[in-house]
Formats: C-alpha cells, structure tokens, sequence
C-alpha cells in the first residue's frame, strides 16, 4: 500500500512537469533560442534589447503574414518572402505590390539577417529591427505609413490578445511590431544544408560537389565568403545598366560617385531556389549567372578589379560548381512548420 | 531501503518542477535617501525674423526678400545638459524631445531630475545622436511614427521645414527641406551651447522656466543657404544640407528666464 502511494506520488511529479502551462505545442521552447552555429562570426543582431520569446515570435509570425501592414490590406511581407523560396520571391524578377506596382528590385532571401551588418541590396538599412519600415513605406511595395498600420492593429482583438501574450499588455507601438517581426526573422536560421552536415563531418561531398567546392574556393569565395558566403561588402559585378530602373545602387546611399551600380554581396545560402538573381532579377537559372561570369562583364569605371576579363570556367567548371551550389540547400529551413503562414 | 529510494525518486521528481528561476529584489535607495532633485522647464518660441510663426498662409520675407510660409517645422533637442554656476554639469538621461510647431505640447520640455542648483548655461544637440540612429526600433519622441525617421536610408530627419514660396522652382510652390546624417561628414546634427542673462535656480519644489527662442530667418541666411529659387527642396546628407545644419546651430537664443 505504501509502495503504491509513492508511485502514485512519483507519477504525479512527472505529470505535474509536462502540464507546465508554458509550453504550448505549437512552438518548443528549444525551437527559438539564439543559434550560433561552430565557426560561424559574432552575429551583429543579438536580442540583448529584445529578449526572445516564443509569445513574440508567435506575434511576429502573425504579423509577418498579415496583410494589414500595406495601405489597401492586401500586401503581406510573406506575399514577396515565401518559406518554400528561402523567402525570396519565386518567380518575380521585381516584386508586385499594391495595385501592381513594380519595384525595381529583387526581393531578397531572409535568412540568417542577424549576421547582416546592413539591409538592402544598396545597404541603406543598418539594424534589422527597422528594415521592414522600407517596404511598409514604400510606395510601390505596401505604401503604408507606420502609423495606421499601428492604429489598425490597435483596434484588432486578435492582436490585443496576441500583444498581451508577447508584452503583457495591449498596448500596440512601431517599437513592439518591430520588435516582434525581428524575433521572427531573426531566428530564421538556415545552417542545416549539406555543406554544413559536410563541414561538421556528418556527410560527404560527391565527387564532383566536391570538385565544385574546389572551384569555388579558388574563384568565388574571395566575395563569397564561407559560412554566410558573403563578405557583405558592395561591388559591381559587371552587370550590364537597365537605365530605365534609374537604380545607381550603393550610390544612392552615399552619394559617392565611385559607389555607382555597386550591389551587396548576396549570400549564396539556398540559391538553387532563391531566383530570379541579380539586385534586379535578370538571371532565372544559375547557369545564366555562370555565363555572365565567366563571358558576360560588361566593364565600367566602377567594376570590381577581381572581375576584369571574366572568370574563367570551362562548360565542366560550371556543372561542378552548379553540383556545388545545390548542397547549399536547407530543406529543415525550407519547410520548418513553425515559419509557415498560421492560417 | 526500497521505500527510502522510492522517497527520494519521489522528492527528485518533484524538486525537478521547481522553477530555478531567481528574480533579483528591486534595489531600494538607502533608507535616509531624499529626492533632491526638481525640474527646469524649456518654453519654445519658433519665430521668424522676431515675429511669432504661425503654420498656414502667414507669409514671411526671407533675408534674400523671398516671400515664404510655413507649413511644417519640427526639430529634435537632445542630450540636454546643464551647467551650474560652480562648474557643476546635469546631464540629462533620456533626453530626447521632438519640437513640433503643429503640437503646442511638445513646446514644453521638462528637464528631468535636475539637482538643486544655479544654473548659467544650457548645452544640447540639434538632431539624435549616432547611437540612437542605429540601435533599432526606438519609441516616443524617436518612434518613427513621428515621420522624422528615413526609411530608405537608416537614420533620424534631424530637422524638417515644409512650406511654400512663389520663387520655388517646384510645379506646386512647395519649399521642402530635410536635413539628416548622424555620422557622414555632411551630418546634420549640431550642438548648441547658450548663456542665460541670469541664473535658473532649481530645487525640488521650484521650476524656473527657460525661454528658448527659434528664430527661422536665421535657418535661411547667407553663405550657407543661397534663396528658395536656387534651393526649393534639399533633403538628404549633402553639402547643402550639412550648411543648412550650420544655419540652424546658431537660430537659438534664451531670452530670459523666470525663476
């Protein structure tokens, strides 16, 4: 008799842990901790002034997929940033917003943004947590000002309920939405692909992935840099101008002449799914990218001294590196349930 | 034995719910501390050439006889600082204010926790600091909500004049001016450093009061602005904006103070 009330006891100890009323089924506590993966820099974004938590990331989530952010309610930020793409935008070589408009740029991927050191394609934006400012405003893009898009937030109950949960009340600021949308991009983390089980000893490279890595090493990495495959610097790669997008790029923000048509580094994470490429979406295949490097530099003033005279690559260079490429997909990151539109 | 196992799986069990989570008391002032400390409070006058600015169809004569209004006028102060008769300097935490002629309410600003004291001179920055500018989403007098934040190109609109002219080269007349930068060599921040005519004394029961004048002829004066013809819109980090932000340094006076 004892003995069973001591089980009895024992088993109530155990229940009474996994009832803990603070974790929900949805999202694991584990899920949105900081990651910062062995060998990889000190990420410039750290949630030291936005302390992480599964009710913001939650909020975030809705928010990030909530057409209530553009002027005419029909625009969200997932509507040019889809999980499947790495949250570029399939297909669109520029973005529609409202109405139609067309941007004159590539939606970007949104991965790994708490190692960015800027936002943008021309690097105007400096710390994630205003970035979405950017397309909210934009008048081609959401066309929305920050304070009606807190105004109609303010009024919805869902959202009283959702900012309760993620701040204690439900009182709705600019600071709290983007404190919020930077929980849920910031732990978008894509460090999962086969490169990375490769670097961490868990895989193998085939034969020519690894010809391809060679290769890649030897020509592209110098921009490129591993792990992010970015050294987030600005250079002109030699793309010929579209005059009609009047797009001077990283000029634009330093009114520097020697800035001109000089685009960030994209990171390389994911490409085989993040085309169109280019600042301006005008290469839909890799192979279109590799042509372009290696006999389709279009010199000027302002080109990148790495790429005068192209980079040359043989027809059998370009399929190793295109085998390459694609071990830098992330399908946990493609497909991660808790990234996905809460319908 | 068993049993005394049982107990202790048992007790483990429940010790292992316990939350570890230690919340630290919130620190109290020592028992015989006194709040000493009282408040100044800052009336702003925007003004064009001595005569009170009203926003609308109030039309003004620049130093370059060009006829202008005006319709929006909004600066930031910040980082204010108070210097004592005895060298004593009160830096203000915090301090970030919006002057917004549209808004009676933002011209006051109430100097925080101010030690007792004489104080001869005020220091503050036109515009945020660099810091501010980059730290992410920021609220109140930096939200940018207040349209005083760039989208496009991180950084605090650190003074903004919209109005109009009929020497604008603009099709509808307007005059729009900008003014940006916390770290280029064109930055539009500035400090400006003012003597009072005679010493504000605070404690914590007295708050004297600062008339600070803003005079916006001066925003607009040679050799750093050349007319609203030549210049009808400047907004950006330039040249041109960098001298308007030299023009706008020197637009404060304080022209008295009520004790």
């Amino acid at each position: 008799m004892k003995k069973i009330f001591f089980y009895i006891v024992i088993c109530l100890g155990f229940i009474s842990c996994s009832v803990d009323p603070e974790i929900k089924p949805e999202i694991l506590e584990d899920e949105i901790k900081e990651i910062i993966p062995e060998g990889w820099p000190t990420p410039k974004y750290n949630f030291s002034n936005n302390p992480l938590t599964k009710e913001k990331f939650t909020l975030g989530r809705y928010l990030f997929y909530d057409p209530i952010m553009s002027a005419n309610n029909t625009i969200s930020c997932g509507s040019c940033h889809q999980q499947f793409v790495a949250f570029a935008n399939a297909g669109h070589d520029v973005s529609h917003g409202i109405n139609g408009l067309l941007g004159n740029r590539n939606a970007p991927a949104i991965q790994n943004v708490n190692w960015l050191p800027t936002f943008m394609h021309d690097g105007g934006i400096l710390n994630l947590e205003v970035m979405p400012l950017a397309p909210i405003t934009n008048p081609v893009e959401m066309n929305e000002s920050m304070a009606n898009v807190v105004n109609k937030i303010a009024v919805s109950a869902k959202y009283k309920q959702l900012f309760t949960e993620a701040y204690g009340d439900d009182a709705v600021s600019s600071q709290r939405i983007f404190k919020a949308l930077a929980t849920f991009m910031g732990t978008m983390y894509s460090n999962n692909s086969k490169y990375d089980l490769v670097k961490n000893g868990k895989e193998s490279f085939t034969s020519q992935e690894q010809s391809g890595y060679n290769l890649f090493v030897q020509k592209c990495a110098s921009c490129h840099k591993e792990p992010l495959f970015s050294d987030f610097d600005f250079k002109n790669n030699g793309l010929s101008v579209i005059v009609a997008y009047g797009d001077s790029g990283r000029a634009h923000i330093t009114s520097n002449p020697s800035d001109r048509h000089k685009y960030k580094t994209p990171s390389l994470r994911n490409i085989e799914l993040t085309g169109p490429y280019m600042h301006d979406g005008r290469f839909t295949t890799l192979d279109q990218c590799l042509n372009h490097y290696s006999s389709g530099i279009v010199s000027s003033p302002t080109l990148d001294p790495q790429l005068i005279g192209g980079i040359s690559l043989s027809s059998q260079d370009k399929s190793n590196l295109i085998a390459f490429l694609k071990t830098l997909t992330d399908p946990k990151f493609l497909t991660e349930s808790r990234f996905s539109e809460i319908k | 034995m068993k049993n005394g196992i049982l107990f202790l799986l048992a007790s483990l069990a429940l010790l292992s719910c316990k939350k570890d989570v230690i919340v630290p008391p919130e620190p109290l002032p020592p028992l015989n501390y006194i709040d000493t400390t009282g408040f100044l409070e800052i009336h702003v006058d925007n003004v064009v050439n001595g005569a009170p600015l009203s926003l609308g169809t109030t039309t003004y004569v620049s130093s370059f006889t060009d006829t202008f209004s005006v319709d929006i006028l909004k600066y930031y102060i910040s980082n204010v600082q108070l210097v004592s008769a005895n060298g004593y300097t009160y830096t203000e935490a915090d301090s970030y204010y919006l002057v917004n002629e549209a808004n009676p309410n933002s011209l006051h600003l109430m100097i925080k926790k101010v030690p007792p004291g004489q104080y001869t001179s005020i220091r503050f920055l036109i515009g945020v600091d660099s810091a501010k500018n980059v730290s992410g989403a920021q609220d109140g007098a930096l939200d940018p909500i207040n349209n005083m934040f760039w989208d496009w190109n991180t950084g605090y609109i650190m003074a903004k004049m919209e109005g109009h002219s009929p020497q604008s080269t603009q099709p509808t007349k307007k005059i729009v001016y900008h003014i940006g930068g916390f770290a280029d060599k064109f930055k539009g921040i500035r400090y400006v450093s003012l003597n009072f005519p005679n010493t504000a004394n605070t404690a914590k029961t007295h708050t004297p009061i600062l008339n600070l004048e803003a005079d916006l002829y001066k925003w607009f004066l040679n050799p750093n602005f050349s007319d609203f013809n030549t210049s009808s819109v400047i907004t950006g980090i330039s040249y041109e904006s960098s001298g308007m932000a030299d023009n706008y340094a020197n637009m404060f006076s304080v022209t008295s103070v009520i004790n």
